[in-house]
């Protein structure tokens, strides 16, 4: 049964994964069309991400859609006070589809039970981010021809971090094999592990940036190890330095690897990284503007007319 | 004196028994007693057999609902209701955690949309044998010993 609104990864079954890759990939071939031409869509981000907010914003422009909306609270009616509610039953007597970021968790849940149209959870606090982790799919498809069966290594911040516990989940319906690569403060919740288990998904944990779990990988996904994160200051500096991709880990790697990121980088992947081939972190973001055209389009029904 | 405290028979009504002594007011809290005008008995630190301290609630004249009732599972899984009717236990009964729980408990992360904007909490009962609980909104989830009731 079709969504009305995406909040969390885990509304969209295999099928919608794989409906969503297919449309992605027409709108790469061919953004620019005429398909949200006479609609209106808000962009509500309440807590400001200039990233997010220009892809969904470029996405909804190629197609000849129109935006109105905010990109900081401190410019919308919730300085006044105006709840959440109000805010959303008004944006909806404008727009055909809203898109939100906002700093509290759960905010995009109850937003969609209360809003006559769809929403697009573009972040709620530290909780969820399902266009992130569908762009992740989507570029994972393209590079790999496939999701099934693939050996991922995720490699960081994997307690606080918001991409990797979407993408495990996203992953968990095509058989993956996973390494948790982590400093032991923000290694792999035991919530995720339990998931795992259920769902008979097996996995490595390491302590170091092992080799072996670079060799064997179809997939390398990195994220940032944030120093405010760490109770510990010296168990920061101890480990700052460890969980950094340089080009020569790279040497015995699959020649099928790709290396992604969901951005910003900031140390843990060597300017030096950037020339190899294998470094797919920015074709990955600029899959996003084509992702979130083919999900907007998927929950307003809009059929795409392209042939392939 | 017979064993147990005296407290009047009812002759219709609910009484609820084999209430753990430091849940006793947190049932009255979920069934909402302080808003009833019915004759209530509540009696704590009664000594049990079964259990070594108890408390007991007897509300005359009042018959609760079943998702009512069965909000005393988050505090108190193992209680005894007792239906009565013309002073005769008509019913036994015991409570069963239902699998969503709404407006009663409060969500403990305070980013959680709940505690920032006039509306109900909701929560799945991931586990009823251990009582957790996950928050629908901001899917954190709850034990048995962090739960507050609203």
């Amino acid at each position: 049964m079709r969504i009305k609104s995406l909040v969390n990864i885990v509304d969209y079954d295999r099928d919608d994964i794989y409906r969503i890759i297919k449309s992605a990939s027409k709108f790469k071939q061919n953004p620019d069309r005429d398909l949200l031409q006479g609609k209106v869509c808000a962009t509500l981000f309440f807590e400001p991400s200039t990233r997010t907010r220009l892809s969904f914003e470029t996405a909804v422009n190629r197609l000849r859609g129109r935006i109105i909306g905010f990109s900081d609270s401190a410019t919308s009616s919730s300085t006044k006070g105006e709840s959440l509610k109000d805010t959303i039953m008004m944006v909806s007597n404008y727009a055909d589809l809203i898109i939100m970021r906002h700093h509290l968790e759960g905010s995009a849940r109850y937003a969609s039970e209360i809003s006559p149209i769809p929403i697009i959870n573009a972040g709620d606090g530290s909780n969820q981010h399902p266009t992130q982790t569908m762009l992740d799919l989507f570029t994972i498809h393209e590079t790999q021809g496939r999701l099934e069966n693939l050996t991922i290594t995720i490699v960081g911040d994997l307690k606080y971090g918001r991409a990797v516990h979407s993408l495990i989940q996203g992953l968990s319906h095509f058989n993956p094999s996973f390494n948790f690569v982590a400093p032991e403060e923000l290694g792999i919740p035991d919530k995720y592990k339990t998931f795992c288990d259920n769902k008979k998904i097996t996995y490595k944990e390491f302590t170091e940036f092992d080799p072996e779990a670079i060799s064997r990988a179809d997939i390398l996904y990195m994220t940032r190890v944030q120093k405010e994160r760490f109770t510990d200051l010296m168990e920061y500096e101890k480990v700052k330095n460890v969980y950094i991709l340089r080009n020569r880990m790279l040497e015995d790697s699959k020649e099928n690897l790709k290396v992604l990121h969901p951005l910003p980088r900031v140390k843990e992947i060597d300017q030096d990284v950037d020339e190899n081939p294998k470094a797919y972190y920015f074709e990955q973001a600029k899959n996003g503007m084509y992702t979130r055209q083919a999900i907007i389009c998927d929950l307003m029904e809009i059929e795409d007319d392209m042939s392939m | 004196m017979g064993k147990e405290l005296q407290v009047a028979a009812l002759e219709n009504g609910t009484a609820i028994d084999h209430i753990p002594s430091g849940a006793v007011f947190k049932v009255v809290s979920l069934l909402q007693l302080q808003k009833l005008n019915n004759r209530i008995t509540i009696g704590n630190n009664l000594k049990s057999s079964k259990m070594g301290s108890k408390g007991i609630i007897k509300v005359a004249d009042k018959f609760f609902r079943e998702d009512e009732l069965n909000r005393i599972a988050l505090v108190a899984p193992n209680v005894n209701l007792n239906i009565i009717r013309n002073f005769e236990v008509v019913e036994k009964k015991k409570v069963v955690l239902p699998d969503e729980i709404v407006e009663i408990v409060k969500c403990n992360n305070p980013k959680c949309i709940t505690n920032n904007e006039p509306m109900k909490t909701r929560f799945h009962v991931t586990d009823k044998e251990k009582v957790e609980l996950q928050c629908h909104y901001c899917e954190i989830k709850i034990k048995k010993e962090e739960v507050v009731l609203l």
